[in-house]
């Protein structure tokens, strides 16, 4: 699950804290710890890949992230732990175009058969990146509407209540 | 959750266990005749025993303190026995008691081992007469001393006769006037000029027979020009009536000499009733009498039902500075009244105070810390940063900072804040598949960074074992 502000954790650098939920996870599943090396070669692979500077390794766990930051390291945290299923809490909210692009290419690695994604958001935006099997509208705590993708375009040219008023009447 | 919390960190003393061996011991009672049989049994000198006796009166006529932030049953001094040590006289390890040997080893430091594996070199007080020396031969080829007090006493009358009490006087205060009256031994190191410890010095204490309060006197030179990193770790086993401990510990470096100072304290704390547990009242003190000398604490104290203890330095050289990094955990029902002082009077003199408390349960935690620039002391430097952690909505912490400056050429900094683990803080961490218990530690490990950084390795290991040990579930 990664939050829509992820939590700062003072004196907890990220890379050991990583490696630390790592194990634990990896532990569960009845595998071997990852030595250091291999850890980092994992690491490594995956900032690359999601365009994370090294510095933040170091840096205590969230503590004086940009917004940015903050939203990559979640991501950076779903790509090393591998769930099953992910919940992520408006994910894109706070993020300019490269960092968008940089956190939804991290998420469309990750989709597989195995995996499942929830996010949840406010803007069709996510949608230029991502291609969602389904669309839910949540309202007052339950689903209201499911539909295909295209629901997020409708969404976005006529708004909720329009859409929902339409969906209740039809 | 917090409950949960609650029954992790209420878990049993894990050191606690007492090994049986045969005791000699002085009668419960406080009078000169006490005194005397100490001094006999430690083959002293006459000028030791006066010094003893002369104290012992001057503490008849003082009073125990009352102004800390403590509350705990008065204690019986009447009711303690003042001396106890294993009957045989030991002289190389084979002798050593095969159960101290084991109890050492359920601590984690068997003698054989550490002697191979980590050279230092190990004062192991055993009750109140020193069981074992050793690496002894080797240091004293680079001239430097490392025994117990009562061989010092008898072997180096002049060292200890011109430092002993020079920190502390003998009537600094009530319990330091009670140790210089009961101290049954301790350690005693010396540096000499320009020769740089190559091993870290350690000790560790243990109290163990049944009432026997424990009275240390360590005393530390660096001459000029000297290195010493110097190692404290102390535990006890479990036990049902409140035990006395009331140490005193003296440090001094000359010109261009330092001493780094090294503590983990667990005392048993008692149970979560406040029943049992060691009573810690300490002083301890550094000088930097030389200049650009220096004198750095770091301790970490998870132990005892309450503790009382300031280490502080004396800064009288020029360009000379004084350190304290502290982690103090107090959880079940533990008190803990303790900080440092730090006393400018030479010029471009400058500390640092860095203090992390640590309360679980009902746990009280109090920073008290005073900074005394004096009118001499130009441009003097301070930073003192006291931070707080609260785990559960029992606990509670308290900071008393007390500033005087008199000369306005200082500058002191004072930071402090205090803080809760928040639920969700826990929640992420536990999101991420960390057991709750994980997530405790790693953040308290977090808070407690600056200072275990301080720690020699070994010894950081250490600590951070005794964390989680302590607040398992809290910390690791």
């Amino acid at each position: 699950m990664s939050f829509q502000n992820p939590i700062e954790i003072p004196g907890v650098n990220t890379i050991y804290f990583l490696r630390t939920a790592l194990n634990e996870q990896r532990k569960t599943r009845g595998e071997e710890e990852l030595s250091s090396p291999e850890f980092m070669k994992i690491l490594y692979e995956k900032m690359k890949f999601l365009e994370i500077d090294k510095s933040i390794l170091q840096r205590s766990l969230n503590v004086g992230f940009s917004g940015g930051e903050k939203k990559k390291s979640e991501v950076l945290q779903m790509m090393i732990l591998e769930p099953k299923l992910i919940l992520l809490d408006e994910i894109d909210s706070g993020l300019d175009i490269d960092a968008l692009k940089s956190v939804t290419k991290g998420i469309n690695a990750l989709l597989s058969k195995d995996v499942s994604v929830i996010i949840v958001t406010h803007y069709s935006r996510l949608l230029d990146y991502i291609h969602p099997n389904a669309v839910h509208i949540l309202s007052e705590g339950k689903i209201v509407k499911t539909a295909d993708a295209s629901l997020a375009k409708e969404l976005e040219s006529r708004g909720y209540e329009d859409v929902l008023h339409t969906s209740s009447t039809a | 959750m917090s409950r949960q919390i609650d029954s992790f960190i209420a878990q049993e003393y894990k050191l606690g266990f007492e090994t049986d061996i045969e005791t000699e011991q002085a009668p419960l009672g406080l009078n000169e005749g006490i005194i005397a049989f100490i001094s006999h049994k430690k083959n002293e000198p006459q000028w030791m025993l006066d010094w003893r006796l002369k104290a012992y009166k001057r503490w008849l006529k003082m009073i125990e303190p009352k102004w800390s932030h403590l509350s705990f049953s008065p204690i019986n001094y009447q009711n303690i026995s003042y001396y106890s040590a294993p009957k045989k006289n030991i002289n190389s390890l084979d002798e050593v008691d095969p159960q101290i040997l084991a109890t050492y080893e359920r601590l984690g430091i068997p003698l054989e081992e550490q002697k191979i594996l980590a050279g230092i070199a190990v004062d192991a007080v055993f009750d109140s007469v020193s069981v074992k020396t050793t690496f002894s031969e080797k240091l004293s080829q680079l001239g430097i001393i490392f025994c117990s007090i009562s061989e010092a006493i008898q072997e180096y009358p002049k060292l200890v006769k011109k430092y002993l009490a020079s920190v502390v006087p003998m009537g600094d205060n009530y319990f330091a006037c009670l140790n210089a009256a009961v101290f049954t031994d301790g350690t005693f190191a010396y540096i000499p000029k320009n020769v740089k410890c190559p091993m870290e010095l350690s000790t560790y204490f243990r109290i163990n027979a049944l009432n026997s309060g424990q009275f240390e006197r360590t005393l530390i030179i660096a001459d000029e020009g000297s290195y010493v990193s110097y190692n404290e770790g102390c535990s006890a086993p479990m036990r049902d009536e409140n035990q006395l401990h009331a140490a005193v510990v003296e440090l001094i470096t000359l010109k261009d000499a330092e001493i780094k100072y090294s503590t983990i304290q667990n005392w048993y704390p008692g149970d979560e009733n406040g029943k049992g547990g060691i009573y810690n009242f300490v002083t301890k003190r550094g000088k930097c009498l030389g200049d650009n000398s220096k004198i750095s604490w770091t301790r970490v104290e998870t132990g005892a039902a309450i503790t009382w203890k300031y280490p502080s330095c004396i800064l009288l050289g020029d360009n000379t500075r004084g350190e304290f990094y502290s982690v103090a955990i107090t959880s079940l029902a533990q008190q803990a009244d303790t900080g440092s002082k730090m006393l400018h009077l030479g010029k471009n003199t400058s500390s640092t105070i860095i203090s992390k408390g640590i309360s679980a349960l009902k746990g009280s935690n109090t920073y008290r810390g005073l900074v005394k620039v004096r009118p001499q002391a130009d441009n003097a430097r301070n930073f003192t940063q006291c931070d707080s952690l609260l785990i559960g909505d029992r606990s509670a912490a308290h900071t008393y900072p007390y500033i005087d400056v008199q000369n306005p050429s200082a500058q002191v900094e004072h930071e402090a804040t205090t803080s809760k683990i928040s639920d969700e803080q826990l929640f992420y961490a536990q999101a991420r598949g960390l057991s709750e218990e994980q997530a405790i530690s790693l953040i308290v490990n977090g808070f407690c960074k600056e200072v275990l950084n301080q720690l020699p390795m070994e010894f950081a290991v250490e600590a951070k074992a005794l964390l989680s040990l302590t607040l398992e579930g809290s910390v690791g």
